[in-house]
């Protein structure tokens, strides 16, 4: 016996160490996954960042205009030659250039909206014909490209987007002293634009508060109001099983199929406006009722049965039970589900494109029902524009979207930690 | 008009809870014990005066428009001699305009009488509501003022009438699930009366581009969904490809070795690639993934395509990994310490027992999660919208371009509101299928999920 045991000791020794280096590749490979998946996402952000970081300046040039009385005069003014004015006073800084054709080419320098800025600022003030008026106006988008230091100046000429002569033309304004590169406040405070140094996310940033608005009042008293009733009063039959198997499977249906949905539901039978925030928000508020109805039945359940049971005991009837007790209790829990499930909607971006709120529009909206984008949509419309400047600004929409995801989730991090109960 | 409508509503319901919490007070101060505390008389006045109205201007406010332009649309010859769907729906949109206020170019004599009319139409239809709304107002008021008496049960009407209003609340998800499921129903019908279904389900060919004029030689057009449905499988199965095996090693990984604080910090990291936007993976596609891609391959020599399946489906496997790793954690959890701890007690390694013994018992859940993360992938959107191609072709070739089925839904529908041509309602047939076979995942994932855990419990 004793010698029988020694052989199966030695057969156990024996294969110890393959078993073991088994165990060490079987754990290297685990934490090589982790170690993958966490270089990814290093990877994305450090991406986003590294070519999102140089959208939040913008190259200003401050220049002298003369407001010559000839060309503006105060009773037509918005037929006046501003773009002649910006092009006489550039020219002023700059070393003689010959040729009308060169001539426009220097004016390039300016933004395009620079005729608009100086338009209203005459407008609003017409006592400036005569005078000269000093502004700050944004570089377009190669000499920004180009004051960034993203546009290689040792790259040959023709593979470069500005040749030796822009260049030395931006030089020149520059060793004058009148370049700067303050903060882009356009960027968060503009419209949209086609000319991407006047591009902005105020458009969609009020389109995605609108849209996330109705979202919420709409799907926040719905599931609410579906999940009390499924967790404490439903009766318990096909019906309220049907219900619950509908729900999770709501909950992953693809988003585009509630694009769908809007399409021809909201705007083909009841003839809402197309590219509506409205009508996006009804759209999200759809697809975030299943997220919201899931919360809400977690956390009434989470509340213990005593509670319940001395309400009961001293005389309240279930609708006071639930309304006065359990749910203010599962309140901070419904919170926490309702926040993660608008975060999610802040991103969605598929059913929004198929209702439209991926037009170009340079103004934001006012209320619900004008035409707008949303901040995931902003990102699409700026991905797929062809201008080198819409790369870094698309990488900081992205931001400035993550910025509010990691706000929002923190906040319902927060609820949870700060007034979740342990019973 | 609507803003005074509900603000009429607003006082009418509040004044209805003051005048019956009032009635209540007098009654009470008589000295006569009241059957339900005044609180419940003024709700119960409240919410029999604001229910009904409610429903009432939501389903007016609905139907005025589609109504009004149906009637105006009627009464005009030079509309309603027109027989295409598609020219009477220009005509009505740009009367709409003109009503707005946004006036193009020079418009008809007949369509500007129009506008003015449908706006006349609109005006007339407001004040309708408003007085419709008063008379109902005043005379549920009524109703409900003359009840209130220290007999009457006003707490159990009042939770009736909320418990029928929280059930009301559950029939939303079910007519969402109708909604879509009759939308996309109504549709493909019509689709297919363009299209026969055979040729829908087995054709080859998809190149969904229809003659704009009569006399265009161009394409016919060819609706087989054959080519998209092997895009979107080639996509998938990159996607699983990089997501089943990563997911499932960190999962094995933080569920069996990793010490507690690891674990506490590696979940929650996980976690925030899940909640990454799509439309950002589909930009870091773009920025990072294809251009690396090319790079790789001009290295070794082969030719990629911009738009490959592998830098769309790689990018899908990245967002899909916090989604399979988390679900197989699940399942791993939930296999019983006693297996665990039987083949630790023979003097398995803990490697032995994580892979022989407690994932063999946890495969049910795993396939469940996989399947799961499998339809999120067909259903994914925007990542192969912007980095997939747009031409159908009928290969597997993961270098090569293909295209999705969400890819051509909403390349078909974006700029597009006519419908009433089989290129719109393919998105609406191909919307069905998508449906369909997502659905009948998710059940079938939903349902071993479910099984398996029986077997434990």
């Amino acid at each position: 016996m004793a010698r029988r045991s020694q052989e199966l000791l030695s057969i156990v020794r024996s294969g110890i160490g393959r078993r073991n280096r088994a165990q060490i590749v079987v754990q290297a490979l685990g934490i090589s996954a982790i170690l993958f998946a966490f270089l990814t996402l290093l990877v994305l952000l450090g991406s986003l960042v590294a070519s999102g970081y140089q959208a939040f300046t913008q190259t200003h040039i401050e220049i002298q205009v003369y407001v010559d009385p000839e060309k503006i005069k105060e009773d037509k003014l918005p037929r006046g030659d501003f773009r002649g004015l910006l092009q006489t006073a550039i020219l002023e800084v700059l070393p003689p250039i010959e040729g009308r054709r060169t001539q426009r080419d220097a004016t390039k320098i300016l933004s395009n909206g620079a005729q608009f800025t100086l338009r209203d600022r005459i407008v609003e003030s017409p006592e400036l014909i005569g005078r000269n008026v000093v502004l700050n106006i944004p570089a377009s988008d190669p000499y920004d490209q180009l004051n960034k230091g993203l546009i290689d100046r040792d790259t040959p000429e023709e593979y470069r987007r500005l040749s030796n002569r822009e260049i030395a033309w931006f030089d020149h304004i520059k060793s004058s002293g009148a370049v700067s590169k303050p903060f882009n406040s356009a960027l968060l405070f503009n419209a949209d634009s086609r000319f991407p140094e006047l591009a902005g996310l105020r458009g969609a940033l009020v389109g995605s508060f609108w849209a996330l608005l109705v979202c919420f009042l709409i799907s926040f008293p719905v599931g609410i109001g579906a999940g009390v009733y499924l967790e404490e009063f439903a009766p318990k039959n096909r019906m309220s099983d049907l219900i619950e198997v509908n729900i999770n499977n709501l909950a992953a249906v693809p988003s585009v199929v509630f694009g769908l949905l809007a399409l021809s539901v909201f705007l083909g039978w009841f003839g809402l406006p197309r590219s509506a925030p409205f009508v996006g928000g009804m759209t999200l508020a759809l697809m975030t009722m299943p997220t919201i109805i899931i919360a809400t039945r977690a956390a009434l359940k989470a509340v213990p049965p005593s509670i319940r049971e001395a309400a009961l005991a001293i005389g309240a009837s279930p609708q006071q039970v639930v309304f006065g007790h359990v749910l203010p209790l599962a309140m901070p829990g419904i919170l926490t589900g309702t926040i993660i499930g608008l975060a999610q909607a802040l991103g969605e971006t598929a059913p929004l494109l198929l209702i439209g709120m991926n037009a170009f529009i340079t103004s934001a909206p006012v209320t619900p029902f004008d035409s707008a984008t949303s901040l995931p949509t902003q990102i699409f419309i700026w991905a797929d524009s062809p201008e080198r400047g819409f790369v870094s600004r698309t990488s900081a929409a992205i931001l400035v979207l993550l910025m509010f995801l990691i706000i929002m989730n923190a906040v319902a991090i927060v609820l949870r930690q700060k007034f979740q109960r342990q019973w | 008009m609507i803003t005074l409508a509900f603000l009429i509503l607003l006082a009418a319901s509040v004044a209805a809870y003051v005048w019956n919490y009032r009635a209540a007070q007098s009654i009470r101060k008589q000295g006569t014990r009241l059957s339900s505390v005044s609180m419940y008389h003024g709700l119960y006045a409240l919410l029999v005066v604001l229910i009904p109205v409610v429903l009432l201007m939501l389903l007016w406010l609905s139907l005025q428009e589609p109504l009004l332009e149906r009637v105006l649309m009627r009464s005009l010859p030079q509309a309603s001699a027109l027989d295409d769907a598609g020219a009477r729906q220009l005509i009505l949109a740009e009367i709409r305009s003109i009503a707005g206020g946004r006036i193009f170019g020079q418009p008809e004599e007949w369509m500007l009488v129009a506008a003015e009319r449908l706006n006349q139409m609109n005006q007339y239809a407001d004040r309708a509501m408003i007085a419709v709304q008063l008379i109902l107002v005043t005379a549920l008021f009524w109703m409900c003022s003359r009840r209130v008496s220290a007999s009457f049960k006003a707490r159990e009407k009042t939770e009736s009438i909320v418990n029928k209003i929280l059930g009301a609340c559950c029939i939303v998800a079910i007519l969402t699930t109708a909604g879509i499921f009759i939308s996309l129903v109504l549709e493909t019908v019509r689709f297919l009366s363009f299209v026969p279904i055979t040729e829908f389900l087995f054709g080859l060919n998809w190149e969904p581009q229809i003659p704009m004029r009569e006399d265009q030689v161009a394409a016919e057009g060819a609706f087989g969904w054959i080519p998209v449905l092997l895009g979107t499988l080639t996509i998938t199965a990159v996607a699983m490809f990089i997501a089943a095996p990563v997911g499932l090693m960190s999962a094995i990984y933080l569920n069996e070795f990793a010490p507690e604080f690891i674990r506490g910090i590696c979940k929650p990291i996980l976690e925030i690639l899940a909640g990454v936007p799509t439309v950002v993976y589909g930009f870091f596609a773009i920025l990072v993934v294809v251009p690396a891609i090319r790079n790789v391959g001009a290295l070794i020599g082969l030719s990629v395509s911009p738009n490959t399946a592998l830098a769309a489906g790689g990018v899908m496997g990245i967002m899909l990994i916090p989604f399979i790793s988390s679900f197989a954690d699940d399942a791993l959890s939930a296999v019983p310490k006693d297996l665990r701890d039987g083949s630790l007690a023979l003097g398995a390694t803990r490697a032995e027992t994580i892979l022989k013994v407690v994932f063999p018992a946890a495969i049910p859940g795993i396939v469940g999660g996989i399947l799961l993360a499998v339809s999120r992938a067909i259903g994914e959107t925007m990542i192969v919208v912007m980095a997939a191609g747009l031409i159908a072709k009928l290969t597997i070739n993961p270098l090569d371009s293909v295209t999705t089925v969400t890819v051509q839904i909403v390349t078909l529908l974006i700029g597009d509101t006519a419908f009433d041509n089989p290129k719109t309602l393919a998105a609406f047939a191909l919307g069905m299928m998508l449906f369909i076979v997502t659905l009948s995942i998710n059940v079938l994932a939903l349902r071993i999920v479910h099984k398996y855990r029986e077997v434990y419990d």
